[in-house]
């Protein structure tokens, strides 16, 4: 007699999804991609999916309440807010990625440079971020701004990005050279070395790859802050100027002397910016304790 | 001084029979107000914009007469109790030729200097030539309306004659003008630049200090020449460039006034907050927004396109809106609407850039810059960095160009760069102003004639015809004549559209209660050597 043991069907070995874990562990940060997403597509085809153009005044609708002809009411210009918070978030994407993309990437290399040189290198590149850290960002970003004129390309204002980007850069390399120092003492490194490679080879080819991780989550989370520098130098007067559409700007100027009269000039503005800069620091957040290991334990 | 019902009633006859009929000013509840004068004390009020420098002969904005007023004087000024009448200012007396080609004026005598040296009419005489025929590197803003003097006579030190080559019936006014200080022979003959830097006059007020980006500071000049003025300590005129710091600095009491203007929405809100502790006193003003196109730039020397740029904006249907929201008001030519001479709506309909068809004007914009290849005009707007009303003017055009085509760019910049940017022509388009402190057409048309004769004219144009009719009607006597003349200079100027008056504004001044003897007026640069002013704290 023999028996037959059932056989139980093979398990199939579960493919794994980045994405489909990264949803499953952060819940909340997939929201706020979500979000991001959301302001990336309103920023792209801002054109299409705004109902207005964002410049065009409109003197028999000032100051007009939320309706179905304009969602979010209108400005003392009679303006479609609803339009200009769309192509706001153009001008907010444009200047918060480039501004934290330009300080990460610098802070990121002089972090990296700082921690594979040590020695002398080491201490001047770390009393130069001390001299930067010792400035709250805000108050860095509006000095910068102050003192340059005003540069534009292609309707940047390059002098802005630059502003936000330097207080962005010391906090970056801090951070990185952190990371960096525990790889450099990484055999591979040693072996780079011993075989005659270039210094920017090693610290390009054999550092960076190890120091990503830091590096993305410091760029996503400091997009949320120069979002919100933007908003607070565009409130100051220092940022974009009238009429194009920005945040900021859309708290400041006549908002102040029609806000009681018309609070969703202020209203829907503030709600965008908070939304913007929850949705960033959440996502950093959430990227951070997915893909750092000490996280998972 | 204190102002009777009598002199009230001629102050305001006086303005009605100007055509001041925006000029609300209550001399009767002036009069009944007034308390007996309390001297003493410092008043702060606010300065929306910083001086770029100190020399009321080579500036046209208010940031430097609000500055620099009270340690200055005039030869003559405008009472303004009884506007637009003259009265003396270092001038005892004056006498006119019945011919109009000689004025002579009598000085009051020990009027002293800040620094102590002893005024004579050669001081006047320096004064005068450095405004008529500002020596290189120096720039006198209304040379054009010096034009008619000949020569400057001074038979004894406290005597001036001034003798004319042509007639000019509005010579007096130009000798009350706020801007023509007096400054030292002394000074001039040293480096003729000397008052853009430094200040010496022999106003109420000396000057005590100015920290930049913060405020100006004067002191109680007590060797003022006339006795018992002025009745402050002394002052701080506390730069306010952003609005908002401006309203809660008043609203706060730390300065009592801001006398330029506010928009009408500044004006609830101060009203709103502070009761009957604030004094809201309207007017219309002898002060217009410009579009001004740099002829000197590409593709701005060609007339097709400047005419295009302004036949797309629609006033009419503007300054309804932008009345609301910001102090321009009222559509108007060259001359300031409501006044004697102003064109009347029938006619100005009729000019490039003023019809009532905006569809159709801006169908044959489209048509005019087609014909010039200028489909997909774009360009820079320059503008100063002032909320009200610059602010609002150029997010209006913007919005005009944007509905024929054209792309601009709108850049805003502080008081002096927006002014140095302008002056030395490196600007696109920019929007200019027009600040006049009386509506005689002498002062008001000087600023289209050529830059070779006024430097002020920013769109650096250069047209003899235009230069002609000025001179023209300067010599005309015959008001229907004059007023004919300033209709072809007009017709002249808008068909070449060299620039052109945006709208007209409106003057609203907050002032506390507590804040005593400032008059107003349809000029914000009137009336600011604070000499009979107040505190009745």
């Amino acid at each position: 007699m023999t028996f037959v043991s059932p056989s139980l069907p093979a398990a199939k070995p579960r493919q794994p999804n980045v994405y489909v874990d990264f949803c499953r562990q952060q819940p909340l940060g997939a929201v706020s991609f979500v979000i991001i997403v959301l302001m990336m597509f309103a920023g792209i085809f801002s054109p299409l999916v705004a109902p207005y153009d964002p410049l065009e005044i409109d003197f028999a609708s000032l100051l007009a309440a939320p309706s179905a002809d304009h969602w979010c009411g209108t400005d003392a210009y009679g303006r479609d807010i609803c339009s200009r918070l769309i192509y706001g978030s153009r001008t907010a994407l444009v200047i918060g990625f480039t501004s934290s993309f330009v300080g990460s990437t610098l802070g990121a290399i002089l972090g990296i440079a700082s921690a594979y040189f040590g020695g002398r290198i080491d201490d001047w590149i770390q009393r130069f971020v001390d001299i930067l850290l010792a400035f709250p960002l805000i108050v860095l970003a509006l000095v910068v701004v102050a003192a340059f004129r005003k540069f534009t390309v292609g309707g940047v204002d390059v002098n802005l990005i630059v502003a936000i980007a330097i207080p962005i850069l010391p906090r970056v390399a801090r951070v990185v050279r952190s990371a960096a120092l525990s790889v450099r003492v990484m055999p591979y490194v040693d072996a780079a070395r011993a075989v005659g490679y270039s210094h920017t080879r090693i610290i390009f080819r054999h550092m960076a790859p190890n120091v990503v991780a830091p590096y993305l989550i410091m760029l996503t989370a400091f997009i949320a802050q120069a979002i919100l520098a933007e908003a607070s130098l565009s409130f100051l007067g220092l940022g974009v100027t009238e009429p194009t559409a920005a945040w900021g700007l859309m708290l400041s100027g006549n908002a102040a002397d029609f806000y009681r009269q018309a609070p969703w000039m202020i209203l829907f503005p503030g709600i965008a910016i908070s939304l913007a800069v929850f949705a960033f620091n959440l996502f950093g957040d959430s990227l951070r304790d997915f893909l750092d290991p000490r996280f998972k334990v | 001084m204190k102002i009777t019902r009598r002199t009230a009633l001629q102050g305001t006859a006086g303005a009605l029979a100007l055509g001041l009929g925006g000029f609300n000013f209550d001399f009767t509840r002036a009069a009944a107000q007034a308390p007996a004068v309390k001297r003493g004390g410092n008043l702060n009020f606010a300065i929306s914009a910083e001086a770029p420098h100190y020399d009321p002969h080579a500036s046209d904005t208010y940031a430097t007469l609000h500055f620099a007023a009270p340690f200055y004087s005039t030869l003559l000024r405008f009472n303004l109790s009884k506007f637009p009448a003259l009265e003396g200012d270092l001038a005892q007396s004056w006498t006119v030729a019945p011919d109009l080609m000689s004025y002579t004026f009598k000085l009051h005598p020990n009027v002293k200097f800040a620094d102590g040296s002893t005024l004579t009419s050669a001081d006047v005489k320096a004064t005068y030539d450095r405004l008529g025929n500002p020596p290189q590197g120096v720039v006198s803003t209304r040379k054009a309306t010096f034009a008619d003097i000949g020569s400057i006579e001074t038979p004894d030190p406290l005597t001036v004659v001034f003798k004319m080559k042509a007639v000019n019936a509005a010579m007096l006014e130009h000798f009350a003008s706020p801007w023509n200080v007096i400054y030292t022979a002394k000074d001039l003959a040293e480096n003729p630049a000397l008052p853009r830097t430094k200040i010496n006059g022999t106003g109420p007020f000396v000057f005590v200090e100015h920290v930049k980006g913060s405020h100006v500071a004067g002191k109680k000049n007590d060797n003022y020449f006339k006795k018992g003025f002025p009745y402050l300590d002394g002052f701080k005129g506390i730069f306010t460039l952003q609005a908002a710091a401006m309203l809660n600095a008043v609203q706060g009491g730390q300065v009592l006034g801001e006398f330029r203007g506010v928009s009408p929405a500044e004006r609830d809100r101060l009203v709103q907050t502070m009761g009957d502790k604030i004094r809201i006193e309207e007017s219309s003003w002898t002060l217009n927004l410009l579009v001004c196109f740099n002829v000197d730039k590409k593709p701005f020397d060609d007339v097709r396109v400047r005419k295009a740029l302004l036949m797309a904006i629609d006033r009419w249907g503007g300054s309804q809106g932008l009345a609301k929201i910001s102090t321009l008001r009222s559509v108007g030519g060259v001359v300031r609407p409501g006044s004697p001479y102003a064109t009347p709506e029938a006619e100005l309909v009729k000019l490039p850039g003023f019809s009532k068809d905006i569809k159709k004007s801006r169908e044959e914009a489209r048509k005019l810059l087609k014909e010039a290849g200028q489909e997909n005009l774009s360009f820079v707007l320059w503008n100063r960095n002032l909320a009200m009303p610059y602010t609002p003017a150029g997010i209006f055009l913007v919005d005009q160009w944007r509905q024929i085509g054209v792309t601009v760019e709108h850049k805003q910049s502080d008081t002096g760069p927006y002014l140095a940017t302008m002056n030395a022509g490196n600007h696109d388009v920019a929007i200019d102003f027009s600040n006049l402190f009386m509506d005689d057409t002498s002062l008001g048309l000087a600023k289209y004639l050529s830059v070779t004769r006024s430097p002020e004219n920013r769109s650096r144009s250069k047209d003899e015809a235009l230069d002609k009719l000025y001179d023209d009607h300067m010599r005309e006597r015959d008001p229907e004549k004059r007023k004919a003349i300033i209709r072809t200079f007009e017709k002249r100027l808008f068909e070449q559209a060299y620039q052109q008056p945006l709208l007209w504004w409106h003057r609203i001044v907050p002032t506390h209660k507590t804040l005593m003897g400032w008059k107003m007026s349809p000029s914000h640069n009137l009336g600011q050597q604070l000499e009979d002013v107040w505190i009745n704290a």
